[in-house]
């Protein structure tokens, strides 16, 4: 438990991040360092995303899995981490 | 029981017996089909009708109800909670959330992306992988297309007669229009049906020349006026200058005198730069150059014979074929020759003796083109029996660069307006090449078979894309030449101007070893002269000897020093 939180508070104090969600695979956000609109706002359309992402994948190559998924905008970068049961998803803005 | 229906006949009663015989036949009735009234009926195609026997089927085609549908996007507002946990109650999220948290699978999982995590974050901040790299270069490398032309239009001479075009003129401004004379070269070939007409023809337009020029004697160059594009100025085959103004129609506005004009056919006419933009000046095989005011045609403002012992002798005076002046050096004019030499001469001589600066001799037959080039005016091009050669204006002896000796024989050429390395000839077998002295010296970078008479003339537009090249049947061809050729390449100019220093370097290195060589045996044969003329042998013998072998000793280190130096420098030259 107290190992979560220091990970968790070692990723927040890296240079650039905005937020971090964790979700778990219904869409919950479990944990959240962003307000609550946005939090749901993320949780919601990146979970759609990370299913679309995982599914293409395993389609083309069944044997192939989902390892990291970067999605690069021009304010900043949403980077997700999937796992069976949830995903880490990180807000970060390199040049900040 | 069983029925029984039984006739009898008596046999008496029966008749004779048929007795059946043979008859010929007899044609009792023989209809014929009447045509008349086949007119009553049409004709009918024949048709091929497929017959089978099945059962008759039909088709028909249904539509369902229409099916509404929507695409719209769905918000996932708050999701997947379980069903017992509502969720805007605050309380219930929140232990929903302790429970999870508590969960060993979440905790296992979180740790594991956090690390995961973190580099990819850490990566994130050390580099930026998505910057723009190469953001100032513009595309690098070309590529390189083979260089090529198309026609895209020929002019033909309207009339049964064809003469050869031996003069081109593009319209000054943007040239959509090309001025073509037609003359017939050929000692009294002339007919007495020739036309004398020439024409400026539009270049959309083949079919039709726009303007149709009416001389009096047949023209055999023309030239468009740089400041004013209605005028135009053209030599006759009998040694008349004409003015035109295409706003006043196809005559002439004015003709020169007769008795002061050329008394050969003038090969070359050029407006000249001056304030009024009346000036020009014409080349003639009679050896003269005369200056002309358009305004005034009765007499040439000023003369000039080509007599190269500078005597002003009409009797020695060359031939001169063309002409060669450049705006931007207005004092200073060049004379191609029947005899193979070109003419420098200055305009603001105070003597007719000082009008001709100095010679160039190199070619083997009249020169029929001679044009600086447009971004080195030092050097200039010139055409002639079978070779095209490069002058530069220092180097007297010979000319700085030149081509093999061709097939046949070059007719005309010029150098492209827009680019320092690249100029056009035209051949007698009817090729047009196209040569850039960047790419290849020793061959034309494309030549091209034009027509199968031979090329007389030759011109470029000024936006050095479009080219016309007039032949012996009066043909005008237009050809656009691609991009690769017509514009210019990075560093050209700097590459050429290095070139052109590097040959005439190397010319000046020859001449002036010439000139020593000749020294040496004007020297030698000197001093023998004054051995025989009376002096003691063995002493001066010996004497001479080590005269001799001293400066033979120091030619020999000098030739050797020079040498050195030479090849110190031209590796510079060529950095």
């Amino acid at each position: 438990m107290a190992e979560v939180e220091e990970t968790l508070k070692r990723i927040q104090s890296q240079k650039g991040v905005q937020g971090i969600i964790v979700v778990n695979s219904e869409g919950i956000p479990i944990k959240t360092t962003l307000d609550n609109s946005s939090t749901v706002q993320y949780a919601g359309l990146i979970h759609q995303l990370v299913l679309k992402a995982r599914s293409t994948i395993r389609d083309i190559d069944p044997q192939n899995d989902l390892l990291f998924l970067r999605v690069r905008s021009k304010k900043n970068e949403i980077m997700i981490a999937p796992d069976k049961d949830y995903f880490l998803i990180v807000i970060q803005n390199p040049s900040a | 029981m069983e029925i029984v229906h039984v006739d009898t006949k008596l046999r008496r009663e029966f008749g004779p017996p048929a007795l059946f015989s043979d008859r010929i036949e007899e044609l009792l009735l023989d209809l014929h089909p009447d045509p008349s009234l086949a007119a009553q009926f049409i004709q009918k195609t024949h048709r091929d009708q497929a017959v089978q026997a099945c059962r008759q089927m039909s088709e028909h085609q249904i539509n369902t109800e229409r099916f509404q549908s929507n695409s719209c996007g769905l918000n996932h507002v708050e999701g997947g909670w379980p069903k017992d946990i509502n969720p805007n109650e605050m309380e219930q999220t929140i232990r929903f959330r302790k429970k999870v948290e508590k969960d060993d699978g979440y905790i296992n999982s979180i740790l594991q992306l956090g690390s995961v995590m973190e580099h990819r974050i850490k990566q994130n901040n050390s580099i930026d992988i998505y910057q723009q790299y190469f953001d100032e270069e513009e595309e690098v490398e070309e590529i390189q297309e083979p260089p090529s032309a198309k026609t895209i239009n020929v002019f033909r001479d309207p009339n049964e007669l064809k003469r050869t075009i031996t003069g081109l003129s593009w319209h000054p401004d943007g040239g959509r229009k090309l001025a073509a004379a037609y003359s017939c070269l050929e000692f009294q070939k002339t007919s007495r049906n020739t036309s004398l007409d020439s024409y400026i023809w539009d270049i959309e337009n083949p079919n039709h020349p726009e303007v149709t020029l009416k001389p009096a004697s047949l023209l055999v160059c023309l030239d468009y006026n740089p400041k004013d594009s209605h005028t135009l100025v053209g030599g006759c085959y009998n040694g008349q200058i004409a003015y035109w103004d295409t706003r006043k129609g196809s005559q002439p506005v004015e003709y020169s005198s007769m008795e002061h004009s050329h008394r050969d056919p003038v090969y070359k006419i050029i407006w000249l730069q001056s304030k009024t933009g009346t000036d020009a000046f014409s080349a003639s095989t009679d050896g003269q150059i005369l200056w002309w005011d358009v305004r005034k045609l009765s007499e040439p403002t000023e003369r000039l014979v080509l007599d190269p012992s500078r005597e002003g002798n009409l009797d020695r005076a060359l031939g001169a074929i063309s002409l060669e002046f450049e705006a931007t050096m207005p004092t200073k004019f060049m004379v191609g020759t029947e005899q193979g030499l070109v003419v420098s001469c200055n305009r603001k001589a105070k003597t007719p003796a000082e009008k001709i600066v100095c010679t160039y001799d190199g070619h083997h037959g009249p020169i029929y083109a001679l044009q600086r080039n447009p971004f080195f005016p030092k050097n200039f091009l010139t055409v002639g029996d079978w070779t095209a050669r490069i002058w530069s204006e220092d180097i007297k002896e010979s000319s700085i660069m030149w081509s093999k000796y061709q097939m046949s024989y070059l007719m005309d050429a010029c150098w492209s307006p827009v680019r320092p390395s690249i100029f056009f000839t035209v051949k007698m077998d009817g090729m047009l090449d196209i040569w850039d002295i960047l790419f290849k010296q020793s061959d034309p970078t494309l030549s091209l078979k034009v027509c199968d008479k031979p090329l007389y003339s030759l011109r470029v537009q000024d936006n050095g894309r479009l080219v016309a090249c007039g032949s012996q049947s009066g043909e005008a061809t237009l050809l656009e030449i691609c991009s690769g050729l017509s514009t210019l390449q990075k560093n050209e100019k700097s590459l050429v101007a290095a070139m052109f220093e590097r040959e005439t370097k190397r010319e000046k290195i020859l001449e002036a070893r010439q000139r020593e060589i000749r020294l040496k045996e004007r020297s030698r044969s000197e001093q023998s002269k004054d051995d025989e003329t009376g002096r003691e042998d063995d002493e001066e013998d010996s004497e001479q000897l080590i005269a001799k072998v001293e400066s033979d000793f120091y030619s020999l280190v000098e030739a050797e020093f020079r040498r050195r130096q030479r090849r110190e420098e031209t590796p510079q030259v060529r950095r």
